[in-house]
């Protein structure tokens, strides 16, 4: 399609896409984490909670400020965030092709899905060990555990969402001559985008869970290696700043995903919840 | 011409949705099937379209078998089936999308304007009213400037003034390179209003009952005596046909 056909200069933006710029109303979501965080530093100075064990938020903080001053902990985000980035990447091609391929062709659907049903419900840390001994302690295991786990809920959506997608639309793909590609690029992906969305954003959460069973195998550097680092020298703090950084990244990259995709959603006319 | 030559279908649940079906149409005639629900015409329209293939029988277009949706063959849906996804223009481009860009732009902004839609270029689908979504399918159809163009009950879910209105500029734009076009519909008026002829289809299995060609000059005014005299009688005939069978089985075409 040409350049100029594929303009849409001039089209209003949908009202989801108004609603996600900033206009200070985001701002209540920090309303509970604060709360319970000056409900949890409250609860550790009147001695209600040991604090030893449960480090205060402000210890927390402290210790994510003296990590990031020595510069560990931007060694330890970035190690992550490329394994996350990596595997996520991997994950979301393979599960895009293969449940692309799975939700159009119902003879490969029923090669293959039996067998992807059964391995999506075994355990990420079931395989460490198994890949470890394939790939090594290094980051090829560490980067296709991430991917296994992105892939399965990519795969899930897409296949199951280009079963729904209306014929209608598909008949006038056939009324066009679509070729089998054409009719998945241009109307079985477009058409199955919202759920296609959610699943990545689904799997990338799913990516920063694996990322840690990742590197609980031989890791030399991570937020998963903090974590055992923490529990392996006695530091809570240190625990808990690490979970703090995996929360943290997860929802920023979460936040990323979803204001990059609304720009592809701003055809849908869907409800629009009251304020 | 579009030859439909005893053309059969039956459906894998054995249900014979249509029987031995014989339909000549030349370049540039406007051919309607009208029937109660269950006498086959959709069935008949998909068949031509090549969206579906017969049990038995043919359809060609100028002596070539149609096998399979062709470019010469433009098909408008009862519903505008439009992607939701792609604006206005991207989605009158959808069917032209192996002609050089500068020509895409140039035919769908021809297409635009001959539906009167070109201010509504850039807008999304959910944009726009029935009637305004239906000439946007109409000019998809028409953008690859089809031999023959099929319409599948296209106005049947709008308001009467739009269906009216709608029909007006069916004509207009069938004046403008004459295509050939077959028109299903349930609605009498709309059929007598735009075809040169009207075929009257029966159900179980669906059947041509009988063929009539309306003498009502063109332009044709909806509210004429004459006009008016023709849709009863062919109200009256589609009441004979979708009775039950009785003994007075075939009505006599001279009849009316």
């Amino acid at each position: 399609m040409s350049t100029e056909i594929a303009s849409t200069a001039g089209v209003p933006d949908a009202p989801a896409v108004r609603a996600s710029r900033p206009d200070g109303k985001w701002l209540i979501g920090f309303a509970l984490p604060v709360f319970l965080a000056l409900a949890w530093e409250v609860a550790v100075a009147t001695q209600i909670v040991n604090g030893r064990l449960l480090p205060t938020p402000s210890k927390v903080i402290m210790t994510l400020v003296d990590l990031a001053n020595s510069g560990e902990l931007l060694d330890h985000v970035l190690a992550t965030l490329w394994r996350v980035a990596l595997g996520f990447v991997f994950g979301v091609a393979a599960g895009t092709l293969v449940g692309a391929v799975s939700g159009y062709w119902t003879i490969v659907r029923r090669v293959i899905d039996p067998s992807l049903q059964a391995l999506r419900n075994i355990p990420s840390i079931a395989w460490v060990p198994m890949f470890i001994l394939w790939f090594g302690i290094f980051e090829t295991s560490k980067v296709i555990l991430i991917a296994v786990g992105v892939f399965f809920p990519i795969y899930l959506a897409l296949s199951g969402a280009i079963l729904g997608v209306d014929r209608k639309l598909v008949e006038v793909g056939r009324i066009f001559r679509f070729s089998h590609r054409e009719m998945i690029t241009r109307i079985l992906l477009p058409a199955t985008l919202p759920s296609y969305i959610i699943a990545l954003r689904s799997g990338l959460g799913l990516g920063w869970m694996f990322v840690v069973a990742a590197e609980f195998m031989g890791a030399e550097q991570g937020l998963g290696f903090l974590l055992v680092d923490g529990q392996q020298t006695g530091r809570p703090a240190v625990i808990l700043a690490s979970i703090t950084s995996f929360a943290i990244l997860g929802k920023l990259t979460d936040w990323l995903l979803a204001s990059v995709s609304a720009r592809f959603l701003k055809w849908q006319d869907g409800f629009k919840p009251a304020e | 011409m579009l030859d439909i030559s005893g053309v059969s279908k039956r459906y894998p649940n054995g249900l014979l949705a249509l029987a031995g079906l014989n339909l000549a149409v030349a370049q540039g005639e406007i051919v309607a099937i009208v029937g109660g629900s269950g006498c086959g015409k959709s069935t008949a329209l998909r068949l031509v379209s090549g969206l579906d293939m017969p049990s038995s029988g043919s359809v060609s277009l100028d002596g070539t078998p149609v096998t399979a949706p062709r470019e010469e063959i433009g098909l408008v849906f009862q519903e505008p089936r439009l992607m939701p996804w792609l604006t206005i223009e991207q989605n009158v481009a959808f069917g032209i999308r192996h002609l050089p860009a500068a020509e895409q732009v140039s035919r769908v902004s021809e297409a635009l304007a001959r539906v009167g839609l070109d201010s509504h270029a850039g807008h999304w689908p959910r944009e726009l009213s029935g009637g305004q979504a239906q000439r946007v399918s109409l000019a998809r159809a028409l953008v690859g400037r089809p031999k023959v163009l099929l319409l599948d009950e296209p106005f049947s879910a709008l308001d009467a003034l739009t269906r009216g209105d709608l029909q007006d500029h069916l004509l207009d734009l069938w004046a403008y390179d004459r295509p050939t076009m077959i028109l299903v519909t349930h609605d009498i008026e709309e059929a007598l209003f735009l075809a040169d002829r009207i075929v009257v289809m029966q159900p179980n299995p669906g059947r041509v009952r009988t063929e009539v060609v309306p003498p009502v000059a063109r332009p044709r005014d909806r509210l004429n005596g004459e006009f008016l005299n023709w849709k009863y009688k062919l109200l009256r005939e589609l009441d004979h046909a979708s009775r039950p069978p009785s003994g007075d089985e075939s009505f006599p075409a001279a009849a009316i």
